[in-house]
């Protein structure tokens, strides 16, 4: 049968506040498919012109598909949300890349046809399911030497990206860092950020956690406006001696839960959805394990090539900051400053949080409302650095672009 | 409000038992820029199978945590206050275990006076308050609600009632007096008056919205943050809350009638509590709150004192917990399983059961009658009653598909029941009928099989006798209708073994009936003492009393009906033939009257007409009536029958027909829909000094369905 490839949009995405995990956290109380839940809800109240029937998929990752994780969450948390019976769903396993890849995979199947508008997004609820919980390394990785030890180890892979580059200091990183939290704190002062928020209801039994009863989280746990370089030149570096990664420059562990909504651009004109970011290009690529932070380069290499596009041509970039150095390799690779202000304009993962698998399309979501305030872009993009070796990168382009007023970025 | 702490702490320590409430005060920010807000937490640190109630100490914590919101609110610290509850609960009223517990009218106006003292102080805060129904709300967890200034109810909210006329209460703690002055006084009659009397039938959260009781509806996965949401715009002015005008004219009084006519009609002015409760609500007119809570307090005093309540807590603990834990019965692990049920006759009592057997076990179902066009007819019966089901939306057609392939109907027994682990009969009341019954069943059924009976006066142990394996014999008496009442006598014989009798008790438990352990005695439970009632009222007719007037002596009782309208209900022919099998078994109280057997010869249904709407005495029977001259007052009649009846829950505990006092009266209240407020019927027979002049003691020890000593 002939086939027309068709444009796929990005048409919202909300996210839960993240949290810390562990105990004193806000969600230690709180299920991880509640989240997701909510998080659906939200992207479904906020529009109300897409009939919940038509959505024909939902794609939701999570990296330990264990307990509220497990039992096929986008299915079961499309039923949680009150999606019709006939909405089907599943989940999806790309480690810290897991909504990004819930967003690919979908969104390749809306421009191969076979759907018209879809749910992706990711939960992880790092309090309930540490990482590595209930793993099962083969041991060939270790007795054949596949991976280096160090591979599984996502902050000592950090390390041994500060090894590869010795350029990259502990103090660029942490100077990396103090940036990220002030600019999330200013784009928390512009109200840039809680517009994509769904305030989330937290129950609270341990006196020792705070205020004990119910409580409402609209606002990031993690995020520590005022850090200084001098308050993070005395952190502990806790995957190696006198090393270079620390809980300051690097995301924390966290819980939280993302969705976004995506449609095949002639379907979201006609449903009178928004059109966000149109998507351009994708891909995805392996590196060496025990240096995963690389990979975001080759997987951007991947998606320009594919979109016939040159770095030059981006205009705004949304990077995942799992670690400092890691945002500093893929900068200094393409030659782009450690301030420059197309990078990561509201901040990151260190001041936001990085619950694994819900991660993309928070970036997702940032750079879409960067794409709104910034007609004069035409291009940005969405990467990160996922465990065992790889990158994701996504290339969008703004639907606002605007020729008159600005040039080709 | 030291005043309301020292009260709080005196009832506390007649309490020592309580579980806690805990009222926890959490601190948030609102979205949309509202503000700082504080939420209380109602909570009792157990999971939602064990409800958060109010006792004196949960009272106390919750005042304490009114002060510290207080304070908030005049400093301006915070924009407004919320209350609500644990997951799936929100509160479910006055813990009734504390009540109780109380000994004189001052500490009962003490709990009404601490619950209004404290609940009270949420409507005159400097801030609004907001109470979120999450889930179950039910007497005091309703009215805590309705001090405040808004509430949201979530759909998903299973059960909302005041029910505390059904207990023998008046909603105390701001129920009645703020209930009308919320959503009018026709729709507050509805849910203080009508659900409560109604088998204390529930809301759900839909409907709490649309009677007006809460301001908004929001769906379950995310109630809490929609109702904070929403708070966050009523504060901002975004929101306006609208509610009608109540009604304060004669729309008030009709109400208040209505709810008369209501009461009426249940306990026949019987009961005290729904009395009360309207005489409130029709003060409740003029708008005075206090007033209102002042008569409140009063009312809750009065009840919590009377017979009414404790009795009404008796039958309620009855129901809630004995039924649960029948007492005798032998340990669940001997019960064998039933996958198949056998059913001997298709008459209309064998196609019920064969429909409640299907219905609730969900297992092949075989009914055998004498031909086939029997069987058919009671097939029949069964699939149109699925059909029914399937109509009213309550099963959908995979569900009917499933049933009625489980019912079949065959001739040969050996064919129905080779593979059957249970089969009851409800063939003719007739020992030689059901012994042959049973012999030619035990032939074919495999030797595990269970053969129940549902004779409802013939002996079990006589009907096992002739059976090689008697001990698997039991009798399953169900009460008609069927589908409504929910006892089931289960009838040990002489020769019954604990498996047999431990597998009966699991499949009532299945079909949800409410089982009680009776020894194999004439006419077992209800229908012996029911039999003797009537009986005795028979005799002062046949005596001389007039029928109206033997009538009209047992109305302060409430019964459900009167005693010649029951008796039309099961049959005059069937009352008759019970009252020859007991009289054969204790002819020295049990007589057979002239009378009903010339009614029932003259082929009458029942002793009324009901030509001109109401009951009057048919003429043809009064023809038939042949009357001593003797005519007894009301009071006179009264004590007749209640001495008779006293005398026999005597005789029949000294016998050891059930375990305990509190058999006799579950099985009154589960199996003839005697009245809460009688406790069944021997509370009542003690608080009115019956059972001493008959037995010369009491039933109960003080204090199981009376004041404590």
């Amino acid at each position: 049968m002939p086939r027309t490839i068709r444009d796929v949009v990005f048409v919202d995405g909300v996210r839960t506040p993240f949290g810390k995990a562990g105990p004193k956290g806000i969600y230690h109380e709180t299920r991880a498919d509640d989240l997701v839940v909510k998080a659906i809800r939200e992207l479904l109240r906020r529009n109300p012109a897409l009939d919940p029937a038509k959505i024909d998929e939902v794609a939701i990752a999570a990296t330990t598909q264990i307990g509220d994780q497990g039992l096929t969450l986008g299915r079961t948390a499309g039923i949680l949300a009150g999606l019709p019976q006939s909405v089907p769903g599943y989940s999806i396993d790309r480690m810290c890349a897991g909504a990004l890849t819930a967003v690919t995979s979908t969104a390749g199947s809306i421009a191969f046809g076979a759907y018209d508008v879809v749910v992706a997004g990711g939960v992880e609820h790092m309090g309930r399911h540490p990482m590595g919980e209930g793993v099962d390394p083969n041991p060939r990785f270790v007795s054949e030497k596949l991976v280096d030890e160090s591979a599984l180890f996502m902050g000592m892979t950090a390390e041994n990206l500060h090894d590869r580059y010795p350029q990259i200091t502990k103090l660029r990183a942490d100077e990396y860092a103090v940036r990220s939290q002030e600019k999330a704190a200013k784009a928390y002062a512009n109200g840039k950020i809680q517009q994509d928020l769904v305030p989330i209801s937290v129950r609270r039994t341990n006196a020792e956690a705070g205020e004990t009863g119910w409580g409402l989280v609209t606002a990031d746990e993690p995020m520590r406006p005022g850090t200084t370089l001098e308050s993070l030149a005395g952190l502990k570096t806790p995957f190696r001696a006198h090393g270079r990664v620390t809980a300051g420059n690097a995301a924390g562990l966290n819980d939280g839960a993302t969705a976004s909504l995506l449609a095949a651009e002639d379907v979201a004109r006609e449903l009178g959805l928004p059109v966000k970011m149109r998507l351009v290009s994708y891909a995805f690529a392996g590196v060496e394990p025990e240096v995963m932070g690389y990979g975001p380069i080759p997987s951007t290499e991947k998606a320009l090539a594919k979109a016939g596009l040159s770095i030059g041509d981006i205009g705004l970039f949304e990077i995942n900051e799992a670690f400092a150095v890691q945002v500093l390799a893929f900068l200094d690779h393409y030659g782009i400053a450690d301030d420059d202000a197309r990078v990561n304009q509201y901040g990151g993962a260190i001041a936001y949080g990085h619950p694994l698998a819900s991660s993309g399309v928070r970036l997702m979501t940032q750079l879409a409302r960067q794409f709104e305030e910034q007609p004069e872009v035409r291009y940005g993009l969405t990467t990160m650095c996922v465990g065992f070796g790889m990158g994701a990168t996504v290339i969008w382009e703004n639907p606002h672009f605007d020729k008159a007023d600005g040039g080709n970025k | 409000m030291s005043s309301t702490t020292e009260l709080l702490k005196g009832a506390a320590e007649l309490f020592p038992g309580e579980v806690v409430t805990q009222a926890h005060v959490r601190h948030l920010d609102l979205p949309a820029g509202a503000g700082r807000f504080a939420l209380i937490t109602l909570d009792n640190g157990l999971d939602h199978t064990k409800p958060t109630t109010f006792g004196p100490q949960s009272l106390a914590n919750l005042n304490a945590a009114v002060d510290q919101v207080e304070k908030e609110a005049a400093e301006g610290a915070i924009t407004g206050i919320g209350i609500t509850g644990k997951p799936f609960i929100f509160a479910v009223g006055a813990d009734l275990k504390g009540v109780e517990l109380l000994k004189n009218h001052d500490d009962a106006l003490a709990i009404g006076k601490g619950g209004h003292d404290v609940f009270r102080r949420l409507s005159g805060l400097a801030v609004p308050t907001f109470a979120y129904y999450n889930g179950a709300a039910m007497g005091g967890g309703v009215e805590v609600g309705l001090h405040c200034s808004y509430r949201t109810v979530s759909k998903a909210l299973p059960a909302f009632s005041l029910p505390e006329v059904f207990l023998g209460l008046v909603p105390g703690w701001g129920g009645c007096a703020l209930l009308p002055n919320l959503i009018g006084a026709d729709r507050a009659v509805s849910v203080i008056i009508e659900n409560s009397l109604n088998q204390n039938r529930q809301l759900k959260g839909k409907q709490v919205f649309e009677l007006g009781i809460a301001d908004a509806l929001f769906e379950g996965a995310d109630f809490l943050e929609q109702s904070l949401i929403w708070t966050a715009n009523v504060l901002n002015g975004t929101v306006t809350v609208e509610r009608p005008e109540v009604d304060r004219g004669d729309a008030w009084d009709q109400a208040v009638a209505r709810g008369k006519a209501i009461a009426d009609s249940k306990v026949h002015g019987a009961a005290p509590a729904a009395y009360r409760a309207l005489d409130i609500i029709a003060a409740a007119k003029d708008g005075d709150l206090g007033a209102g809570f002042d008569a409140e307090d009063r009312a809750l005093a009065d009840l919590i004192m009377g017979g009414e309540l404790r009795s009404g807590i008796y039958s309620f603990n009855l129901v809630q917990k004995r039924a649960k834990r029948p007492a005798g019965a032998p340990d669940k692990a001997l019960a064998r399983p039933v996958t198949k049920v056998g059913v001997v006759g298709a008459g209309l009592m064998a196609s019920q059961l064969a429909l409640l057997f299907l219905r609730r076990l969900e297992v092949p179902v075989v009914l055998t009658d004498i031909d086939q066009e029997r069987v058919d007819k009671g097939v029949g019966y069964v699939h149109a009653e699925i059909e029914k089901l399937l109509g009213k939306g309550r099963i959908n057609q995979d569900k009917a598909n499933r049933l009625k392939a489980l019912v079949t109907g065959v001739l040969d027994k050996a064919e129905g029941f080779s593979d059957a682990d249970f089969i009851i009969e409800a063939v003719f009341e007739e020992i030689g009928v059901k012994q042959q019954v049973f012999a030619e069943v035990e032939a074919v059924a495999p030797a595990h099989a269970i053969l129940a009976t549902n004779t409802s006066s013939l002996s079990v142990t006589e009907m096992a006798s002739k059976l090689k394996h008697p001990e698997r014999v039991v009798g399953f008496h169900f009460f008609n209708p069927v589908a409504i009442l929910p006892l089931l006598e289960i009838v040990r014989g002489e020769q019954t073994d604990d498996a047999s009798l431990a597998t009966a008790f699991g499949v009532a438990r299945k079909l949800k009936k409410t089982a009680v352990l009776v020894k194999d005695a004439p006419a077992f439970v209800v229908n012996r003492i029911l039999t003797r009632f009537m009986g005795e009222i028979q005799n002062v007719i046949d005596e001389g009393t007039p029928v109206e007037a033997a009538e009209k002596a047992i109305e302060p009782l409430g019964l459900p009906m009167s005693p010649l309208v029951l008796l039309e209900l099961v049959g005059p022919a069937i009352g008759l033939h019970v009252s020859e099998t007991l009289n054969r078994a204790f002819p020295d109280r049990f007589t057979v009257s002239e009378n009903l057997a010339a009614v029932v010869k003259a082929g009458k249904r029942g002793f009324y007409v009901y030509d001109s709407g109401k009951p009057e005495l048919d003429p043809e029977v009064a023809a038939l009536l042949k009357q001593g001259d003797v005519v007894l007052s009301e009071e006179q009649v009264r004590d007749r029958v209640l001495d008779a009846v006293a005398q026999e829950i005597g005789l029949m505990l000294d016998e050891g027909v059930v375990a305990e006092a509190q058999d006799i009266d579950l099985c009154l209240i589960t199996g003839a829909g005697w009245p809460f407020h009688l406790g069944g019927i021997t509370p009542y027979l003690d608080r009115e000094g019956v059972s001493e002049r008959v037995n010369g003691k009491k039933f109960l020890a003080q204090g199981v369905a009376s004041v404590p000593a």
